[in-house]
């Protein structure tokens, strides 16, 4: 990663100064920022205020609801944590978590196997992508819904491995039913990314390594996997944000309220589904913590590079403006 | 640094927007003021309406509605289709009546979800007296109370029906339809004796974790005299009833009288295994009958079946009701037009039309006594009385708490999860916290 080569500062030239510059940009960016404002900032902060409310629940002598919403604090993430609720909760991060971890390892291998197969086809290579890329084109409740009939007691999936498994019935089964719909679902995605990241490695660097003698293990090693490697860590990365919301497949699939696949948008979606919008607001702010914390986590331990340019840029301006400053 | 701090601030902002539009954000405040209100209002106000309601499959709502419209041209009625799924229907009324808008008038509700909308004030009561109330289903009358106030016109009715091999009982020498689940299992155990049927599965209802188990589940335990509550509203759970009841299907499950793969059973996944003839019993909606007795080869067990009412513990069996309801939304305008516009679809004529297009059962009482109609579906004197004997599902605030608690205790108990005691005690000790006021 070499930084643009950048032209030289005279000290002093106003036109060009970093500040000058800075503040075009940020008048350039306003709109930008104003709509990101409304539609991201505002509903954030109506839902983080939401989760401190809770509906008044009793039924007055003739029957009616006591209407009003109670301020109450952090008591529905206390009660997150309290009796049934913490099991329920901690079953549903846990099973989120493992559909995160497994499901991103699995789409991954298969996604830069997808990738290399795309990008060394020869023959027939337009046919090869467009066919890779038709289960990211199936709307997910839609693969859901086919899933369910290769899943169904008398399904497809039982016949080839002529097996009487309940796939859709509480148990680990439950589990493996839904990483395979989403592990097929989203490696053509990984897969994709991949390809862009790959057809960028200009074709020298193997053509040495082949005069190297190296073999074709080797230069996948040591030379596709380190240059792709940036690609590779958008996609996982998008792929983590993704999973971790993950609820049409598992609702769909393999239906509502069965512990072997509930995740933590389950469990908001549930508790909305019943109006109460002050515990599901505060499930919603739990996992948007957790997706957040999870994204920052792997920014940092494994460098996904999303930022690295930006990076690079302020970095450069402020060496120049100590190289100012010291002049 | 700062840039690069925005940078990843916006990043941030980015996933939580990721993240709201995943969960799905209500969208404003919940609850609010009162407005409306339920309660003694008079239906004032003629004018245009809308009608909110799932999908029209016939086409004959519309039919319906347009000749409602061709004779009103003042008070003409849109209708509205909701998504197809019963949760989005509801949840799309409760936006409605959040936001206090006027969008919605007449109201197409599930049986079930009466006595929230009434509580709630979101939908509005309706006047006893100009119904005829004594011509239609008394149990469906029943299902649009709260509190014995009206709140909504039952339309539609429904009642579970004992689907049975004909063919299969009468080359065992069975003549008659089993009454009770002694006869049933007895029946069967004739069938499997011949060997070509060694394999077929005995009995299956809707077994899923879904409304359907709610629904098997309190037959069972009425079928056995007992009762999900009684009638002051307390749960009665524990009782020896409901554990009998609870315990036949149980037992059934283990000693595989009931296929194994009926705990994957919904309405349709039950339906196809019946016709392809691998059940001698099956609970199910009477809308089966048709597609049962289809002879363009989908059903392998066309003319090879009959019905006959539920089979109880010692007697004949207590359905469960199904059904839809109309009523008013509290925020409506011209509440009057809506009222005459609900007794338009729930007259003699209209329910005919819609039996005859859809066979949706009706819920007045004379249309199961009409030669014509018993002659195009033979199963109506059953369904009449499969009916007629049947009881509301817990007619609750909370509704979606008491059955999401019911499909645990009877998916925990029928797949051996947890004894039978244990689930009921589980179910009694919630459904008391749930209707505790």
């Amino acid at each position: 990663m070499t930084a643009p080569a950048l032209p030289p500062t005279q000290g002093g030239d106003a036109t060009t100064s970093p500040q000058r510059h800075g503040r075009l940009a940020a008048w350039l960016l306003s709109p930008t920022f104003l709509v990101l404002g409304l539609i991201v900032l505002y509903p954030l902060i109506a839902s983080l205020r939401e989760s401190l409310y809770r509906k008044e629940e009793g039924l007055d002598e003739n029957g009616f609801v006591v209407e009003g919403d109670n301020f109450v604090g952090v008591e529905n993430f206390a009660q997150m944590f309290q009796g049934d609720t913490a099991d329920r909760f901690w079953n549903a991060f846990f099973n989120t978590t493992f559909f995160t971890v497994v499901g991103v390892t699995f789409a991954t291998v298969l996604g830069v196997a997808m990738a290399l197969v795309m990008h060394h086809a020869l023959r027939g290579r337009g046919f090869v992508r467009a066919s890779i890329l038709v289960p990211w084109a199936v709307p997910t409740a839609m693969s859901a819904v086919l899933w369910q009939w290769i899943f169904q007691a008398d399904g497809v999936a039982n016949e080839l491995l002529n097996t009487q498994i309940l796939w859709t019935t509480e148990g680990f089964q439950a589990k493996i039913a839904v990483l395979i719909a989403d592990v097929w679902k989203t490696a053509p995605f990984v897969g994709l990314l991949t390809l862009a990241g790959l057809q960028v490695i200009p074709n020298d660097v193997y053509e040495a390594a082949r005069v190297d003698g190296a073999s074709g293990w080797l230069q996948f090693w040591r030379i596709t996997l380190p240059l792709v490697r940036p690609a590779l860590m958008v996609a996982i990365l998008f792929r983590v944000m993704d999973v971790l919301r993950i609820f049409d497949l598992p609702y769909v699939l393999i239906g509502p309220r069965k512990q072997s696949v509930e995740t933590l948008s389950m469990l908001a979606f549930e508790e909305a589904g019943q109006t109460r919008y002050g515990p599901a607001a505060a499930y919603a702010t739990m996992l948007f913590v957790y997706v957040a914390l999870a994204a920052y986590a792997f920014v940092k331990l494994l460098g996904a590079d999303l930022i690295g340019e930006a990076r690079v840029r302020t970095k450069e301006a402020k060496k120049r403006q100590r190289e100012v400053v010291a002049a | 640094m700062i840039a690069g701090a925005r940078v990843r601030t916006a990043a941030l902002l980015a996933v939580a927007a990721l993240v709201l539009t995943a969960c799905g954000d209500d969208g404003g405040d919940a609850g609010g003021g009162g407005g409306g209100g339920g309660g003694s209002t008079a239906l004032e106000g003629r004018g245009p309406i809308t009608f909110a309601t799932g999908k029209d499959t016939s086409g004959n709502m519309q039919k319906l509605v347009d000749e409602w419209n061709a004779d009103h041209p003042d008070e003409k009625v849109t209708i509205t289709e909701l998504p197809e799924s019963a949760d989005d229907q509801r949840n799309r009324m409760i936006q409605n009546a959040q936001t206090e808008s006027d969008e919605f008038a007449v109201l197409n509700l599930d049986v079930i979800w009466t006595a929230e909308f009434a509580a709630n004030r979101w939908i509005t009561e309706l006047p006893q007296g100009e119904f005829e109330l004594d011509q239609f289903l008394a149990p469906a009358v029943e299902t649009g109370k709260y509190r014995d106030k009206m709140y909504a016109m039952p339309v539609y009715s429904d009642g579970g029906l004992l689907f049975y091999r004909k063919d299969l009982l009468d080359a065992a020498g069975v003549t008659e339809a089993p009454k009770t689940w002694a006869e049933l299992t007895a029946a069967c155990d004739k069938v499997k004796a011949a060997p070509a049927n060694k394999n077929i599965g005995c009995y299956a209802g809707q077994f899923d974790k879904y409304e359907g188990l709610t629904v098997n589940f309190s037959e069972a335990v009425q079928s056995a005299g007992g009762s999900i509550v009684d009638d002051s509203g307390k749960p009665t759970v524990t009782s020896q009833e409901a554990k009998d009841g609870l315990n036949f299907l149980v037992e059934a499950k283990k000693n595989g009288q009931i296929p194994e793969a009926a705990i994957t059973y919904k309405e349709e996944e039950g339906r196809r295994a019946f016709q392809e003839g691998q059940l001698v019993f099956h609970r199910q909606w009477p809308y089966q009958y048709a597609l049962a007795n289809a002879t363009d080869g989908s059903s392998k067990v066309a003319n090879k079946f009959g019905v006959a009412p539920l089979p109880g513990k010692d007697g004949p069996g207590v359905s469960t009701l199904g059904g839809h309801n109309f009523a008013i939304s509290s925020f409506a305008k011209n509440k009057a037009t809506a009222l005459d516009f609900i007794k338009y679809f729930a007259s003699e004529d209209a329910q005919r039309s819609n039996l005859l297009a859809t066979s949706q059962a009706p819920t007045r009482t004379a249309l199961y006594e009409e030669q014509e109609l018993i002659t195009k579906f033979p199963y109506l004197p059953t369904l009449l009385a499969s009916i007629e004997n049947a009881v509301p599902r817990p007619r609750v605030v909370k509704y979606g708490d008491v059955t999401a608690a019911m499909q645990e205790a009877a998916y925990g108990a029928i797949t051996g999860e947890k004894s039978t005691d244990e689930a009921l005690e589980t179910l009694q000790s919630e459904l008391e916290k749930l209707t505790a006021e």
